[in-house]
């Protein structure tokens, strides 16, 4: 499957849960498919996406599902660590797994045979789920019912589509999202 | 007054409520009087890269948040402080544990304590260096709504001579 459409199924069964969306191509991807106040976007900061999950999902009640990377998860690998101690019930971390650094020219990254599931699971992810590249719909009902911390490790094809970069200044995506964050 | 208690008095008066940290020895008694409020969600991190990260998720979800930190944890976090605190606009108080300043033992710490100052310079990171307890504890709630009004970090540098 490919990354976008990945992107497209799995917010197309979320509601009102808060979404962190990894910086590059996953962000104008998602934006491109579907966009939503409860969505925020990175525009920096490679690696960061899981931590801003974590900080959001401890400080409030709602659910957060973190759209995350590879490339990204292998440069703050220690934040699986500290997620895994501190157990938030309502953090759910999809990590949309091509193998490589897919907006920076597809350079290969170490996914390809590091499993990162194993790795979420080896320190401390009880709930982990499985999409395989060859899959064609993505049902995320059981993932959304499952306690977190939950690590859901999706396997795609590289590439990115062809979209364009989001019209949305820094501190728009941050308002309308906190925003939403406040929202009864 | 005690300088721990000084530092500690000065974030509750400021209302921080989140706390992401890394230890420093000069930080110990600090955290563990954060670590035992239970108004305080504390969060010990890998990396102080991964606290700032952690600290705009948290401030996103309505708390106020502090980073406890030794300054050579700035140089692993210079990153995220561009391109996403300076970019966002973001706030948080960086509370530093300055080594390699006056009375520093181990020379290793020298380089980046000389350094930290001309780095948060260089981030246009406004930075506060109270001398006495007296003046972390008056400063540190002005510094929290200089930050969150400013929408921007705002560094606090406690030397050695400090503790």
């Amino acid at each position: 499957m490919e990354k976008i459409k990945a992107l497209e199924q799995i917010a197309n069964q979320l509601e009102d849960e808060l979404v962190i969306c990894n910086i590059g191509f996953p962000s104008r991807e998602l934006y491109h498919v579907k966009d939503s106040p409860t969505h925020f976007y990175m525009l920096g900061s490679m690696g960061m996406a899981s931590s801003i999950g974590l900080g959001l999902a401890m400080a409030q009640e709602k659910k957060v599902v973190v759209f995350d990377g590879d490339g990204s998860v292998l440069m703050n690998l220690g934040s699986l660590v500290t997620i895994a101690n501190q157990q938030p019930k309502n953090l759910i971390l999809v990590v949309l797994d091509n193998e490589c650094y897919g907006s920076t020219g597809s350079q290969c990254t170490y996914a390809s045979t590091t499993d990162l599931k194993k790795v979420a699971e080896s320190v401390g992810f009880q709930n982990t789920f499985l999409f395989t590249e060859s899959e064609d719909k993505i049902d995320f009902t059981q993932v959304l019912k499952t306690e977190g911390p939950v690590f859901v490790h999706v396997k795609v094809k590289p590439g990115n589509a062809n979209v364009p970069v989001i019209p949305l200044e820094p501190e728009e995506i941050k308002e309308r999202f906190m925003g939403e964050v406040q929202r009864v | 007054m005690d300088s721990s208690k000084a530092v500690y008095q000065g974030l509750k008066n400021a209302g921080i409520d989140f706390v992401v940290s890394m230890p420093c020895v000069n930080l110990g008694k600090l955290l563990e009087m954060v670590d035992c409020d239970p108004d305080i969600i504390h969060v010990p991190v890998t990396r102080e890269e991964e606290g700032f990260g952690i600290a705009a998720g948290a401030y996103m979800g309505s708390k106020k948040p502090a980073m406890l930190m030794q300054n050579s944890g700035l140089g692993n976090s210079v990153n995220v402080l561009a391109s996403l605190y300076s970019l966002y606009k973001l706030p948080i108080l960086m509370i530093m544990s300055h080594r390699g300043t006056e009375g520093e033992p181990i020379c290793a710490q020298v380089p980046m304590g000389e350094a930290t100052p001309r780095l948060l310079d260089a981030l246009e990171i406004a930075y506060i260096h109270p001398k006495t307890p007296e003046e972390a504890l008056k400063l540190i709630p002005e510094s929290w709504l200089l930050s969150e009004l400013g929408g921007a970090p705002l560094g606090i540098l406690l030397d050695i001579s400090f503790w």
